[in-house]
C-alpha cells in the first residue's frame, strides 16, 4: 500500500512543480511586459552618451567655486585684406598676445589662430568682435602647460573696411575656494528638512500614544456596558462637546478681552492657577475609604465646573498675553525674533487647544456620568422597566448616530435636504435602537470598547495606505506650498502608523501584571498607567526612533510634491537639468540621513 | 452538618464556568469560607484551581451560579461595586506579576489604587500616608532596604514577598494566593507561607491558597478543599485526607510524595 503510493505521490508532485514553473515564467514574462523592459535602449549610443554626461555631473557637485579673474587678449584682424602686403602691428612678445595667419583673409577663409604667453592650463572661448560687437564664436580653446594653444577656424562672413578683432578670455581661478550658492540652499534647506522630520515626529507620537490604547484589543475588550449606560452615553457625548465648545469660546472671548489689560491679566495668570491647585486639591481628596455624602458630591461636582472655567479663562488669557509679548519679542529680538513667533504661535495653538480640549473634555465627562448613571438606573429598574427605557433610550441613541453621520454625509455631498440627511437617518436610526433594546436583556453587556477598537483600527488603517506624498497634495491646497504642509502630511501619516504599531506593543504585554493591578480594584486608566505603561516604554522608545528614521528619509522627498524641504529644491534642479546641483543635494540627503541612522541607533542601544 | 458561630466570609453557591470553546473550567461548585480561616485549595494541575480563585474576584467573570463576599453580591456588582469588592481582595500570584519595570515601592503602592482617587494616581501621586504605610509592609516582609530597586532586579522569593506586600497594601479582608510557592524552592516556599500564615493569624485576614504539596497544607491550612476536573470532591480537615481520599482527589495512579 504504501511502495504503491509513493511513485504516484511523487508523479503529481513533479506535474505540481512543473505547473509552477511554468506559472512563474508567465507571470515573470508578462511583468517584463508591463514594466517595458527594453534592453536595446540601454545599449544605444545616443543614450549612453546622456547617461555619461549626467553621470559626470552629478560626479562634480556644484559645492565648491573659486573666485576667477578674466583675461582678455584680442589681435585686430582684417576682412578681406585691405591690400595685398597689409600687415599687423608686431605683438609684444613679452606679454600674452595672438597671431592669426593669414593676419587677414576673405570671409569663410579658414585660418590658424595661436596664443602664446598665456595663463597656463586654463579655458575659455575665442570671439570675434564685429563692429556691432555682437560677438560670434570661434570656438573654445585650451592653453597647455607653456600657455600656448592653437586652434583653426572660419573666418565669418563679417566683410568691413575696419579693422576686427578676435578675442580670447581665459578665467583664471584666484584665491581659496568657497562655497557656492548652491551649497548655501542646500544647507538651509537640508536644515529645514530634519526640523521638518523632527516637528513631524513629535506631533505624531503625541497624538498615536492615546490611540493606540484605543487599537489595542486587549484592553478594549474590558470596556462593556449595559444597553442603558451605553445609550445614555451615546447621547450625552455629542451634547457635552456642544456644551463644551460653546463654554469655552465664551471663556476665550471674555479671556481676550481681559488680556487687552495686561496688568489685570497678569495678576490673574498668578492668582488663578494657585486657586485652581487649591480648589483641585479640595475637590478630590488623594483618598477617600468610604464613599461621600451625596451634598458632598454636588459641592465638589459645583467646584469642579468652576475649576474648569477657570483654567479656560486662564489658558485663554496665557494665550492672548503669550501672542502679544510674542508680537513685541518679534521686532525687539532682531536675529532671534524666531524666539517672538514661536512664542506667539504657541499663543495661537493654546487658543485652538481651548476649544477642541474643552469640547472633548466635556464630552468625556459627561458621556462617563450618564453612563454611570445609566448602568446604575438599570440595575435598580424591574426587567420590564429596564425594557422600556432601555428600548427607548436606545432609539434616541441610534437616531443621535444616524444623524450625526448624515450631517457627515451632507457636509460632504451637499444634500441640503433635511429630510434626506436628517429625518429619514433618524427614523433608520431609532429602528436600529430598537431592535437592539428588543434583543438585548437585562444582564447583557454590550462590547462597546471592542466597537471603539474596530473604528479606531479601520480609520488607521485607510490613513496608514494613503503615502504622505499624497496626502501632503491636500495639505498644500490647505495650507500652500512649503515645509509647514510636510510637516503636516508626514505627522498624519506618522500618526497613523506610530497608533498600529505601539497598539501591537500594548496587544503582547505580559497579562499577569494587569492581572495584578485589576485585583487591586483599579480602574482601567489606573490599570493602563500602572501595569501597561511600564511595560511598553522601551518598543514605544524604539519605534518613535525608527519612525523617526522614516520621517527623516520621507522629508528629504516630500518636497517634489510641494511640502518643502530638500527636496523642494531637488526637483527643481532636476527639472532643470541642473545635474550638478542636484548631485549636491543628493549628497547632502545621503549624508543626513546616514547620520541619523546612526545616531539613532546609537540611541536605541542606550534606551532599549 | 456542625454549625460555627462564626459567620461567612465568602459564599459560593453553584459556581460555574465554561471558556469560549467549551472547555469546562469549573461545574457547580459549592463551598463556604468563614471568616479568619485559612482554607487551602488543591488538585492536580488543569482542575480548576486558579479558575475558581479568579471567579472569586471576577478577573475571570463566572458563566452561571453566585458569589457573596462579605454579604454582597460580587457576580451582580456593577463596575463601582466590584471595584470596591476588589479592593477588599488581596491576591498574591505564582508568578508574581509584578510590573518589573516599575520600583519595588511603587507596585507596592499600586495595591493602594483602588483606594486612591483615581485623578491624582494617574499622575503617581500617593498620599503620604500611603507611602509611609508600603514603606511599612516593606518592612514586615524584611525588604525595606529595596524599596528604591527596579522589581525585575530582585530574586524570585523577594518578588513574592513584594507580591505579598502589594496585597496587604490593599488592607484585605481576605487573600487570593494562587500556587504562591509553586516557583520557588521550598526554604523560601516556608518563607511566604509563614508571611501568609501571620497575616491569617495575627491580622485576622481570611487566606484562600491553592497548593500543590500535601506537607504545606498540612502544616499550615485549616480546611481544605479540592478539585478533580472541575468537580469539588473534597472538603473537610487536613487531616481527614487519607490514601482513599487522595486517589479520589489525584486519580489511582497517583503516589504520595513528600
Amino acid at each position: 500500500m504504501k511502495n504503491n503510493q509513493k511513485p504516484k505521490a511523487s508523479i503529481w508532485r513533479s506535474l505540481g512543480l512543473a505547473a509552477s514553473i511554468i506559472a512563474a515564467v508567465i507571470i515573470y514574462a508578462y511583468g517584463f511586459q508591463v514594466t517595458k523592459v527594453n534592453l536595446e535602449e540601454t545599449k544605444s549610443p545616443r543614450r549612453q552618451e546622456q547617461l555619461l554626461r549626467i553621470i559626470r555631473a552629478l560626479a562634480k557637485p556644484d559645492l565648491f567655486v573659486y573666485d576667477k579673474t578674466e583675461v582678455k587678449i584680442t589681435v585686430p584682424v582684417q576682412v578681406p585684406c585691405p591690400s595685398k602686403d597689409w600687415k599687423p602691428a608686431a605683438p609684444d612678445t613679452t606679454r600674452p598676445y595672438i597671431v592669426v595667419t593669414p593676419a587677414c583673409a576673405d570671409p569663410g577663409t579658414e585660418v590658424v589662430i595661436e596664443g602664446f604667453n598665456m595663463p597656463a592650463k586654463t579655458e575659455g572661448p575665442l570671439n570675434f568682435l564685429p563692429p556691432s560687437k555682437v560677438n560670434l564664436s570661434l570656438g573654445d580653446i585650451q592653453t597647455d602647460a607653456n600657455g600656448y594653444f592653437k586652434i583653426s577656424a572660419k573666418l565669418p562672413n563679417r566683410p568691413n573696411d575696419a579693422a576686427q578683432t578676435i578675442e580670447a578670455i581665459v578665467r583664471q581661478p584666484v584665491g581659496a575656494p568657497h562655497l557656492t550658492q548652491t551649497a548655501y540652499d542646500t544647507w538651509e534647506k537640508i536644515i529645514e528638512t530634519i526640523f521638518l522630520a523632527l516637528l513631524a515626529t513629535t506631533i505624531g507620537t503625541i497624538l498615536s500614544i492615546p490611540l493606540s490604547f484605543l487599537a489595542a484589543r486587549n484592553l478594549m475588550k474590558e470596556i462593556v456596558s449595559n444597553l442603558l449606560g451605553l445609550s445614555a452615553q451615546v447621547i450625552a457625548i455629542p451634547v457635552g462637546f456642544v456644551i463644551g465648545r460653546y463654554v469655552a469660546d465664551w471663556m476665550g472671548s471674555l479671556g481676550d478681552s481681559i488680556s487687552q489689560n495686561i496688568i489685570i491679566s497678569v495678576g490673574i495668570i498668578i492668582i488663578f492657577p494657585v486657586l485652581l491647585v487649591r480648589l483641585v486639591k479640595w475637590a478630590f481628596p488623594e483618598e477617600e475609604i468610604h464613599k461621600p455624602k451625596l451634598s458632598t458630591r454636588l459641592f465638589r461636582m459645583a467646584g469642579i465646573s468652576l475649576g474648569l472655567l477657570i483654567g479656560l479663562i486662564t489658558i485663554a488669557i496665557l494665550a492672548g498675553l503669550m501672542e502679544i509679548l510674542g508680537h513685541y519679542l518679534q521686532g525687539v529680538l532682531g536675529g532671534f525674533g524666531f524666539l517672538g513667533s514661536f512664542l506667539m504661535n504657541i499663543g495661537q495653538i493654546l487658543r485652538m487647544l481651548i476649544s477642541l480640549t474643552a469640547a472633548l473634555t466635556a464630552a468625556g465627562v459627561l458621556g462617563s456620568y450618564a453612563g454611570k448613571m445609566g448602568v446604575n438606573f438599570q440595575k435598580k429598574f424591574s426587567v420590564k422597566q429596564t425594557k422600556i427605557v432601555g428600548t427607548l433610550m436606545a432609539m434616541a441613541a441610534g437616531a443621535m448616530i444616524f444623524v450625526l453621520l448624515g450631517a457627515a454625509i451632507n457636509w460632504l455631498y451637499q444634500i441640503e435636504n433635511p429630510i434626506y440627511w436628517a429625518f429619514w437617518p433618524a427614523v433608520a436610526g431609532a429602528i436600529g435602537g430598537l431592535i437592539v433594546g428588543i434583543t438585548t436583556s437585562k444582564n447583557d453587556l454590550l462590547p462597546v470598547g471592542i466597537i471603539i477598537y474596530y473604528v479606531t483600527r479601520t480609520i488607521l488603517n485607510a490613513l496608514r495606505s494613503i503615502e504622505s506624498l499624497i496626502m501632503v497634495i491636500v495639505f498644500v491646497v490647505w495650507v500652500g506650498i512649503g515645509p509647514f504642509a510636510g510637516v503636516l502630511a508626514l505627522s498624519l501619516h506618522t500618526v497613523a502608523a506610530l497608533a498600529k504599531l505601539y497598539s501591537e506593543q500594548v496587544e503582547s504585554i505580559l497579562s499577569g501584571p494587569v492581572e495584578a493591578i485589576k485585583a487591586t480594584g483599579a480602574n482601567w486608566m489606573q490599570t493602563v498607567v500602572y501595569a501597561v505603561v511600564p511595560q511598553i516604554i522601551p518598543p514605544y522608545i524604539s519605534f518613535t526612533m525608527y519612525r523617526w528614521d522614516i520621517n527623516v528619509r520621507m522629508s528629504t522627498i516630500i518636497g517634489f510634491a510641494g511640502g518643502g524641504g530638500i527636496g523642494f529644491l531637488l526637483i527643481q534642479n532636476i527639472n532643470l537639468l541642473n545635474y550638478r546641483a542636484a548631485s549636491a543635494q543628493m549628497i547632502a540627503i545621503a549624508i543626513v540621513v546616514a547620520s541619523m541612522d546612526y545616531l539613532s541607533s546609537k540611541m536605541r542601544e542606550k534606551v532599549v | 452538618m456542625e454549625h460555627s458561630p462564626q459567620k461567612n466570609l465568602l459564599e459560593v453557591k453553584n459556581l460555574t464556568k465554561v471558556y469560549e470553546g467549551g472547555v469546562k473550567a469549573l461545574t457547580d461548585v459549592n463551598f463556604n469560607v468563614k471568616k479568619g480561616e485559612f482554607l487551602a485549595v488543591i488538585g492536580l494541575s488543569g482542575s480548576g484551581k486558579s479558575t475558581l480563585l479568579r471567579c472569586i474576584n471576577r478577573l475571570v467573570d463566572p458563566t452561571s451560579g453566585t458569589i457573596i463576599f462579605n454579604g454582597q453580591s460580587v457576580t451582580g456588582a456593577t463596575d463601582e461595586e466590584l471595584r470596591m469588592i476588589r479592593r477588599k481582595i488581596g491576591m498574591v500570584f505564582q508568578h508574581f506579576n509584578l510590573v518589573s519595570r516599575s520600583s519595588v515601592l511603587t507596585n507596592v503602592l499600586s495595591g493602594r489604587l483602588g483606594y486612591a482617587n483615581p485623578a491624582w494616581s494617574l499622575i503617581n501621586r500617593f498620599s503620604d500616608e500611603d507611602i509611609k504605610f508600603a514603606i511599612h509592609q516593606l518592612e514586615r516582609v524584611g525588604i525595606a532596604d529595596k524599596a528604591n530597586y527596579r522589581a525585575d532586579e530582585l530574586s524570585g522569593g523577594q518578588q513574592q514577598r513584594v507580591g505579598v506586600a502589594r496585597a496587604l497594601m490593599q488592607d484585605p479582608e481576605m487573600i487570593l494566593a494562587d500556587e504562591p510557592v509553586a516557583s520557588l524552592d521550598p526554604v523560601l516556599a516556608h518563607s511566604i507561607m509563614q508571611y501568609l500564615e501571620e497575616i491569617n493569624k495575627k491580622d485576622g485576614v481570611t487566606v484562600l491558597c491553592s497548593l500543590h504539596f500535601l506537607d504545606l497544607v498540612h502544616r499550615y491550612s485549616d480546611r481544605v478543599i479540592a478539585l478533580n476536573n472541575g468537580q469539588l470532591v473534597f472538603d473537610g480537615l487536613p487531616k481527614e485526607i487519607d490514601d482513599n481520599k487522595f486517589k479520589e482527589i489525584y486519580g489511582k495512579d497517583a503516589e504520595r510524595v513528600g
